[in-house]
């Protein structure tokens, strides 16, 4: 594995020395980061997270500030223009905005835990040095594996990278691609020999100020996370230099496998987020609004059924964290990863949609934000891998500890 | 138009700025036997010292401070308000450990014999301190400091502006806003509409783990730091009441005299 420094992660000191830390223990500069990001989604998210979501648009303001604050390239090094913190890091920072947009968290999500981690872990020194530091300052990059018909099938996919001299010529269109709207930085996943099949595949990075050839078509009008522009991308003869391709030719396949196990943990931050946003937002109107003369909290069934729900939340938050610190301690994390995305996809649609509930009529308005919670969460189900996907995958790890061999 | 203060290699400007760690203003205090409970409850920057830290930091940005350094007298834990002022942007910090014991009796004049004592060392030339902690909110500190420094004071600042060797404060009064022209070296007391906090970026967290924090144990000063005053008892704001309706203003008379007892 390529690491792009062998970082020493902060110690996490226990209270009584030799044993290990509770998983929710976080180092100072955790904390810093995880209050930090809560202030900059108040300040600079939830003013405008009405709008964005009904005009399907970010707000560049957002995007201007979320570059300033440090966290598109969150675990960049600083001498690469980054902020140098670890990946738990990230999956805090994607948590803090899924509280109050889930949105905000996924285009910051694919920039840090794919984008940035595809140049960590895979490329050399010289792309690193080129396109981490814009990265973390002022361009939005995307991931570019999903075309019309290859979706859970991605490596029966059909972009080309035909070989001429130099360089490859790219072919094809993808389409579901987050941050597609407004990214300049493309890791494209193309096939230099469909004869070859899945070990044809090769990453390539593209961008758009120095290629000619990539376009976005149409912007997908979505269900939920609707300010994350999801982008079909034409590349129309995309000549591309040899030194462009990310590690090795026929080795797109892994990269994908692997990064998209790493993003995963991310995604289920986001919905760990989204949950406890949800929460937030409904909780103190139970204790505010009376019926029959008592506050609606206090009726036992809602009592039950909130309990269950913040009891869900902290398992699911467990076990993200939990995968999180496998991977940063170089820790086998694929189960933990699938697990962690498959629950909390679950408990985030099974809360907002409560929360909906417990909210009553408001609930199912607008401005009190819960239904948006609850339209945002569905997609945690479907993107960086379907929950049936993650079925099969745990199916197997599952088998592997019992079938005989 | 004033010109502004540019310190030349030969002058460099140190603003000092005290910072005290608090239970945060958004949670619930309770009282128990006498003491408010701090155990388990989350503990923040005084939120008048995080816009003392915010206006330190803009004097530097404005390359009007050359250094900043950020204070506290607090117990071991009170570090963490450390971390966040050089996250914010501070160069350098001071930590004067106070045993936990005798944190809860730690009062305005034992603080301010400490900053005195450092201003002494320091030699800066601005003090910023928050007008008071949301705890103690005695609000004297800054002006015991000024006294005992002999230094001018403006307090409840609502503006700063340093030029020429002096700093002009804009102070919020009972009458309205007065403004006073401060010699160098003074001390400020910050007030809400002095400015807006900034949160850290994570590039400058990171950057605090490596500036140094100088830790040193209150007694090693040679302060006298004994309290002066004893808590009696301490209690939670009595519930409020429902209001009433009156029907005339005899009953209304009655009540505010017999009841009320403010006639």
């Amino acid at each position: 594995m390529n690491r792009l420094l062998s970082r020493s992660v902060p110690m996490l000191c226990s209270a009584v020395p030799g044993l290990p830390a509770p998983c929710t223990t976080l180092t100072e500069d955790e904390k810093m980061l995880q209050s930090s990001v809560r202030e900059f989604a108040l300040q600079h998210v939830q003013p405008r997270v009405l709008k964005m979501d009904e005009a399907a648009k970010m707000d560049p303001v957002v995007i201007q500030e979320a570059f300033k604050a440090g966290l598109m390239g969150i675990e960049t090094p600083a001498d690469l223009q980054g902020s140098g913190m670890s990946f738990f890091g990230s999956i805090l920072a994607i948590e803090q905005l899924a509280r109050v947009d889930g949105a905000t968290s996924v285009m910051i999500d694919v920039q840090n835990t794919l984008v940035n981690n595809i140049f960590f872990r895979y490329a050399n020194a010289a792309q690193k040095a080129k396109y981490l530091p814009r990265l973390a300052q002022d361009t939005i990059g995307c991931f570019c594996l999903t075309e019309p018909s290859s979706g859970s099938d991605a490596f029966a996919l059909k972009t080309r990278a035909e070989k001429k001299g130099d360089s490859y010529v790219l072919n094809g269109s993808k389409i579901f691609i987050t941050n597609g709207g407004e990214a300049n930085i493309f890791l494209v996943m193309a096939t230099v020999d469909p004869s070859k099949g899945y070990k044809g595949i090769t990453c390539f990075v593209v961008d758009s100020r120095e290629q000619k050839g990539v376009s976005v078509g149409r912007l997908e009008h979505k269900l939920g996370i609707r300010a994350s522009s999801t982008a079909e991308l034409n590349f129309d003869n995309v000549v591309v230099p040899a030194e462009n391709v990310i590690s090795e030719v026929g080795k797109g396949y892994k990269i994908a496998i692997e990064i998209l196990n790493e993003g995963r943990i991310g995604i289920a931050s986001q919905m760990v987020g989204i949950a406890q946003g949800a929460m937030d937002a409904t909780m103190p109107y139970l204790f505010q609004r009376k019926q029959f003369n008592t506050a609606i909290g206090d009726f036992q069934g809602m009592q039950f059924q909130y309990a269950q729900a913040a009891m869900e939340i902290h398992a699911a938050r467990l076990m993200v964290y939990n995968a999180a610190r496998k991977k940063d301690n170089g820790e086998a994390f694929v189960e933990d990863a699938a697990m962690a995305k498959l629950f909390a996809s679950q408990v985030a649609e099974r809360t907002a949609s409560k929360c909906i509930e417990w909210m009553g009529g408001v609930g199912f308005t607008k401005e009190y934000h819960v239904e948006r919670f609850y339209r945002d969460a569905k997609i945690g189900a479907i993107y960086e891998g379907t929950s049936n996907i993650q079925l099969h995958t745990l199916a197997k790890f599952v088998k592997d500890r019992y079938a005989q061999k | 138009m004033s010109l502004m203060y540019r310190p030349t290699a030969a002058q460099q400007m140190k603003v000092v700025v005290g910072v005290k760690r608090v239970v945060d203003y958004s949670v619930k205090i309770r009282v128990k036997d006498n003491k408010v409970q701090t155990d388990n409850v989350k503990m923040s920057v005084n939120p008048f010292c995080e816009i003392a830290l915010e206006e330190a930091v803009r004097l530097k940005e404005k390359k009007i401070a050359t250094e900043v350094i950020a204070v506290t007298v607090g117990v071991k834990k009170a570090d963490d308000v450390l971390r966040t002022a050089m996250a914010l942007g501070c160069d350098k910090a001071i930590h004067i450990v106070v045993p936990d014991a005798e944190a809860a009796t730690l009062e305005p004049l034992a603080v301010a014999k400490v900053l005195a004592k450092l201003h002494e060392e320091l030699k800066p030339d601005l003090w910023i301190l928050g007008k008071q902690a949301v705890d103690g909110d005695f609000g004297s500190t800054p002006q015991l400091l000024a006294g005992l420094i002999d230094a001018p004071q403006g307090t409840f600042a609502s503006e700063i502006a340093v030029a020429d060797g002096k700093v002009k404060v804009t102070r919020e009064i009972d009458a309205g806003r007065q403004v006073v022209e401060l010699n160098l070296p003074a001390v400020v007391a910050a007030d809400l509409r002095l400015n807006q906090p900034r949160f850290p970026n994570l590039q400058s967290i990171m950057k605090a783990r490596k500036k140094p924090v100088d830790t040193r144990p209150i007694d090693k000063l040679g302060v006298d730091t004994k309290p002066h005053l004893a808590t009696v008892k301490v209690e939670e704001p009595a519930a409020r009441k429902a209001g009433i309706k009156v029907k005339t203003v005899e009953e209304l008379f009655d009540k505010l005299r017999n009841e009320a007892k403010v006639l």
